[in-house]
């Protein structure tokens, strides 16, 4: 399981692995949000956890059919699946490094961003508490989609129809959390419900995932 | 303990292509599969190896001793040729890569990027990763496509120690090994009569 992680993070950091993918995506959101709205503070300052979530999903949301499209065209996921690894471990691992790959860098950049966004300051600790809560569930429900289209040719669009919904109460709440820390009020009650998401989505969805995967792999 | 297969019959895309087949692998030996293309070869050792459910009948002794390759070796193009061998080795809980290496003849090569190598030497290093699994029955599809003469007799030979130390090898292959230990296995007589797919299995 180890050897998969470390794998993973080795290839996403050599040339063509797509580290800095999503990384590249949320700084371009972010730069081009204040050009489109124009310069007025207020407007920005508004409208910043929104933003840094929005950026941040869909940055997400890149990189995930890279999940295991890339195992499967060089045939390596045939034999991951017959290695003597569970295939609920192969998933998680397979998350886990989507998350730290793509998730973390994201989570980490946030606060830098949101200088751009005229982020309040009472708002940096919230959208990065926020993040760090959110996408971890982000990663689980993307490798989800992905092993749901894992041999479809351009399956893509289908993995990002699929996963959208999907992803609606992550944002929900996580945007909820950083708006209401921005503006100082009380983040308890979305707090706890995007933990509670993510928590949730960690425990159940990887045997989903295996379940499709073993299917998909006929 | 011996691979048996009871009855088997296996479906591709829900259609049978093969049914009633029958055989028994002895540790020590080696069955070659033969049978023209589109014959089912490979959807049986997919089913052998557990990537597929059987569509009838029984596959017993296989599972957990089971190291299989497919028609693609399942290497990285951006990990070197020791890095892959490393890998597969963790994966299977066994640390040394050195005999494979060698008995493939890839040492000169090990700290090449294995998307520099040519189809040959992939075809090599997707093999020599069968050594380091540690498992005992071994099921090869069309383990000599894009190999020269000489690497064909090196992969003789590694199959040969291979049955030398207990295990077996279950392969489907057009050209002859040259591997006295093996047996062949024509699939021809058990192709499955044609007919529509009796059920929709696609979340069974």
């Amino acid at each position: 399981m180890i050897a998969l992680l470390t794998r993973d993070l080795r290839l996403a950091v050599r040339a063509g692995g797509g580290f800095g993918l999503g990384l590249a995506f949320f700084l371009i959101v972010t730069v081009l949000v204040p050009f489109g709205v124009g310069p007025e503070t207020g407007l920005l300052s508004r409208i910043a956890p929104g933003v840094l979530w929005i950026g941040a999903l869909l940055a997400c949301l890149l990189s995930l059919d890279r999940i295991f499209a890339l195992d499967w065209e060089d045939g390596s996921l045939d034999l991951l699946a017959t290695a003597p690894l569970p295939m609920e471990g192969i998933v998680s691992i397979k998350a886990l490094a989507h998350w730290l790959t793509t998730g973390l860098p994201l989570v980490l950049a946030a606060p830098v961003l949101g200088v751009l966004l005229s982020l309040p300051l009472e708002g940096y600790l919230w959208v990065l508490v926020s993040l760090a809560a959110g996408t971890p569930a982000l990663s689980v429900i993307g490798t989800f989609g992905a092993a749901l289209t894992v041999g479809l040719k351009r399956g893509g669009l289908l993995l990002s129809l699929l996963v959208l919904p999907l992803y609606v109460p992550t944002l929900i709440f996580g945007a909820e959390v950083a708006r209401r820390g921005a503006e100082g009020l009380a983040v308890q009650t979305p707090l706890l419900m995007l933990a509670g998401i993510s928590a949730g989505v960690i425990a159940l969805l990887p045997f989903a995932s295996a379940a499709v995967l073993r299917i998909n792999l006929r | 303990m011996m691979l048996s297969v009871t009855d088997l019959a296996v479906s591709r895309g829900g259609v049978p292509v093969l049914e009633g087949v029958s055989f028994a692998l002895a540790p020590g030996r080696a069955l070659v599969l033969r049978g023209p293309n589109g014959s089912g070869k490979t959807t049986l050792l997919r089913t052998i190896a557990g990537l597929q459910p059987p569509y009838a009948g029984t596959v017993e002794g296989a599972g957990e001793r089971i190291a299989y390759a497919a028609h693609s070796d399942g290497l990285k193009a951006m990990l070197s040729v020791t890095e892959n061998l490393r890998f597969w080795a963790q994966v299977f809980g066994t640390t040394d890569i050195s005999a494979a290496l060698r008995d493939f003849d890839l040492e000169r090569l090990e700290d090449l990027l294995a998307g520099n190598l040519s189809a040959g030497q992939k075809r090599r290093l997707g093999l020599a990763r069968m050594m380091v699994t540690g498992r005992p029955v071994w099921v090869l599809d069309e383990p000599t496509v894009s190999l020269d003469t000489a690497s064909v007799a090196l992969f003789a030979q590694a199959v040969r120690r291979h049955l030398q130390g207990g295990g077996s090898a279950l392969m489907a292959t057009h050209i002859d090994l040259g591997i006295p230990e093996a047996e062949v296995f024509d699939v021809t007589p058990f192709k499955a009569s044609p007919r529509a797919a009796l059920q929709d299995e696609a979340f069974l």
